[in-house]
């Protein structure tokens, strides 16, 4: 390989981590629309959180102005992208911590298992975190012989079932309470077999079993919401108290995070800490945010080491419009409103980043070819836009990578016929006299021989007119 | 070339040509009145439990909440005025996670309080201790005074210290990984009082 490739912006590599799918977005979508416990789950899990997200939205006078801001800081970050990773790297390095570098999935996963290993532990207790999905790390550590304890309850919830995660905040969104009683029961050491299905029941069975765990486990691994380029503070924001447990008991902590992290001021978290709680969990500010600058002598890890990864991160930032993308901050405001994610789940869209944002930040991470059916995963209706605290324009996003996406011969050679024709002004009318015969083509395309066949396979044809506007205007 | 410089030279290479700066407009609110009343009506709506007394009367509300013969972990600073004889207080001189998890609650200051959102700040100064202190008793005592409270979280960030290690709470632990509800009583302390000193 020479150095110029190397230094050329990169997609994720295959074979590891989850962000593409076992087969495209339509097939799975029609195995989840066919469970009815699934859709009502998803139904009802997306309409509470709309309600209590509306309304403390709405308590908020300045939202937009704070929508505003978020949106130009991010913008800001990604085009000083290198120069505010070197200004963080140099921080956290002056607090006392350690900072490396990871170029993709795999360099991240063999950085973390040797820190690991170098504490002696067999076991790292884990805070919820995107990234460490989105790269496979619990699969690494398992295979080498390090066991992941997941500390997020959501997280417990899909670990103990053997599940995958469904959704960006609630990954277990597609369980109801009777499902995670029935998983508790079964899978959680020591449970007490009164368990019932009431909630704080089944959060009080989460703190028994996890409560030893904390205290007897000496590393832990997170991600981070966000990273201060001027003064080297991490920051990561939760609700249950396992994210303080994970960032403030063991002796060693390891912070994974993607570049697009990094924000450039302390000031900046004054607009995303406004933003983030209100379009995520619907709560004014959520139980616990811990922010820590390096090590804090005698509070804490005194060990601290931060991983920054790429991993198709700046194959992203290098498409102009795509780059936005990267603006997310995972509040997951656009799946609870999106009414493909709210039908289909999670899973469908194949990787770990769901609804959405998945389905344009997917297929730039791995290269459209390589999630070719989520861009469209989409009805284009424009909620996700709307609800987006950071203003990701995603329909624009969905069309441009749309027009990405390996498209069938036929379909590019039908669009040219139909362009010709629009330029010939004589075709057209001669064109549109024949949709008169489209009563061979069957009601709405469905008689539709192949390879035509696959363009009605998900779309109505038009009912054509039973005249056309040239033949109005000629007969007036 | 190492991995850095790689990730670097990619990231400098993806942005060729150089995207033109960007200035964020800050049209949002900062300036704005402390509304003491809705920082009560924001923690009472997190289920929290808030005391409004004179200082004199901490250590009564103090032996009110907490039954006679608790125990309790306190930061090295705490003003002794504000435990009452009816506890047993345990000043951290480094105590082991063992026993701050066996104690009944604990006290702390804090740093800053926000209205808008219900919300305190421990910033492990000597009067708050360290972040474990607060994170293992299922019960946590806040004593916070009017001069700390702010408007909103503009105002907040503007005081801390980013390089303390900063703790916010907003109501008790909770959880709405259950059909997305809001649940209180996870990891962290599952009761929280906080006293609002004048």
């Amino acid at each position: 390989m020479s150095r110029t490739f190397l230094g050329m912006p990169t997609t994720a590599p295959k074979g590891v981590g989850h962000l593409r799918g076992a087969e495209p977005f339509p097939a799975a979508a029609r195995r989840a629309l066919s469970d009815a416990q699934l859709r009502r789950n998803l139904g009802h899990a997306t309409a509470t959180i709309r309600a209590k997200s509306g309304a403390v939205v709405a308590e908020v006078p300045d939202w937009e102005q704070l929508r505003a801001a978020g949106s130009a800081i991010k913008a800001d970050a990604m085009a000083r992208l290198p120069e505010l990773l070197e200004q963080l790297e140099q921080r956290v390095t002056d607090a006392g911590g350690v900072v490396h570098w990871a170029a993709d999935a795999n360099e991240a996963n063999a950085i973390v298992v040797d820190l690991v290993r170098a504490t002696g532990s067999d076991r790292v207790i884990k805070v919820k975190s995107m990234v460490t999905q989105e790269i496979g790390l619990n699969e690494a550590l398992e295979a080498a012989g390090i066991a992941p304890v997941e500390t997020d309850l959501a997280e417990l919830i899909v670990q103990l079932g053997e599940d995958r995660p469904s959704h960006i905040l609630v990954p277990a969104i597609h369980r109801n309470r009777a499902e995670i009683r029935e998983i508790f029961l079964r899978a959680m050491p020591g449970v007490d077999p009164g368990l019932t299905d009431e909630p704080a029941v089944l959060a009080a069975a989460a703190r028994r079993f996890l409560r030893q765990t904390f205290l007897s486990t000496p590393v832990a691994v997170s991600g981070a919401n966000f990273a201060v380029a001027e003064t080297g503070t991490l920051a990561v924001v939760e609700s249950e108290g396992n994210g303080r447990m994970c960032l403030t008991l063991p002796r060693t902590l390891i912070t994974v995070m993607g570049v697009e992290k990094v924000v450039p001021t302390w000031r900046d978290l004054e607009v995303f800490l406004q933003l983030l709680p209100r379009a995520s969990t619907g709560e004014r500010m959520n139980p616990y945010t811990s922010m820590w600058t390096g090590v804090s002598p005698g509070d804490g890890p005194q060990e601290f080491h931060l991983v920054l990864l790429d991993n198709g991160r700046s194959a992203v930032l290098a498409d102009e419009v795509g780059r936005q993308a990267l603006h997310c901050i995972r509040c997951s405001a656009c799946l609870n409103v999106c009414p493909v994610y709210e039908r289909t789940g999670g899973h469908a869209y194949g990787s770990v980043y769901p609804g959405p944002i998945g389905a344009v930040l997917s297929p730039q991470l791995t290269g459209v070819a390589d999630n070719a059916s989520l861009p469209y995963a989409s009805s284009l209706c424009g909620a996700c836009y709307d609800a987006c605290p950071v203003k990701i324009n995603i329909p624009e996003l969905l069309v441009h990578l749309r027009d990405q996406a390996p498209h069938p011969r036929g379909e590019s050679a039908a669009m040219a016929a139909a362009a010709y024709a629009m330029d010939h002004p004589a075709l057209y009318a001669a064109a549109q006299r024949a949709t008169r015969l489209s009563r061979l083509t069957g009601r709405r395309g469905r008689g539709l021989p192949p390879p035509l066949s696959g363009w009605t396979a998900d779309r109505d044809l038009p009912e054509p007119p039973a005249q056309t506007f040239r033949q109005w205007w000629a007969s007036r | 070339m190492t991995t850095r410089e790689i990730i670097l030279a990619r990231l400098r290479a993806a942005l060729a040509p150089a995207p033109a700066p960007v200035e964020a407009p800050r049209e949002y609110r900062r300036d704005a009145p402390v509304d003491l009343d809705r920082l009560v009506d924001r923690l009472t709506d997190y289920r929290a439990h808030v005391h409004r007394v004179a200082e004199p009367a901490v250590a009564d509300t103090v032996a009110a909440i907490l039954p006679a013969g608790a125990t309790v972990v306190v930061p090295p600073a705490l003003p002794p005025a504000w435990l009452p004889a009816t506890v047993t207080a345990r000043s951290d001189d480094d105590l082991d996670h063992t026993t701050i998890a066996a104690a009944d609650g604990v006290i702390t200051a804090a740093a800053v309080a926000i209205a808008d959102t219900g919300t305190v700040i421990l910033d492990g100064s000597p009067d708050q201790g360290r972040r474990v202190l607060s994170l293992l008793p299922d019960l946590h005592i806040c004593v916070i005074r009017t001069a700390q409270v702010v408007a909103n979280v503009p105002q907040a960030l503007s005081r801390l210290t980013p390089h303390r290690p900063l703790t916010w709470i907003s109501g008790p632990s909770a959880t709405s990984d259950i059909e997305l509800n809001r649940v209180e009583g996870v990891h962290g302390p599952r009761t929280l009082h906080l006293i609002l000193l004048p």
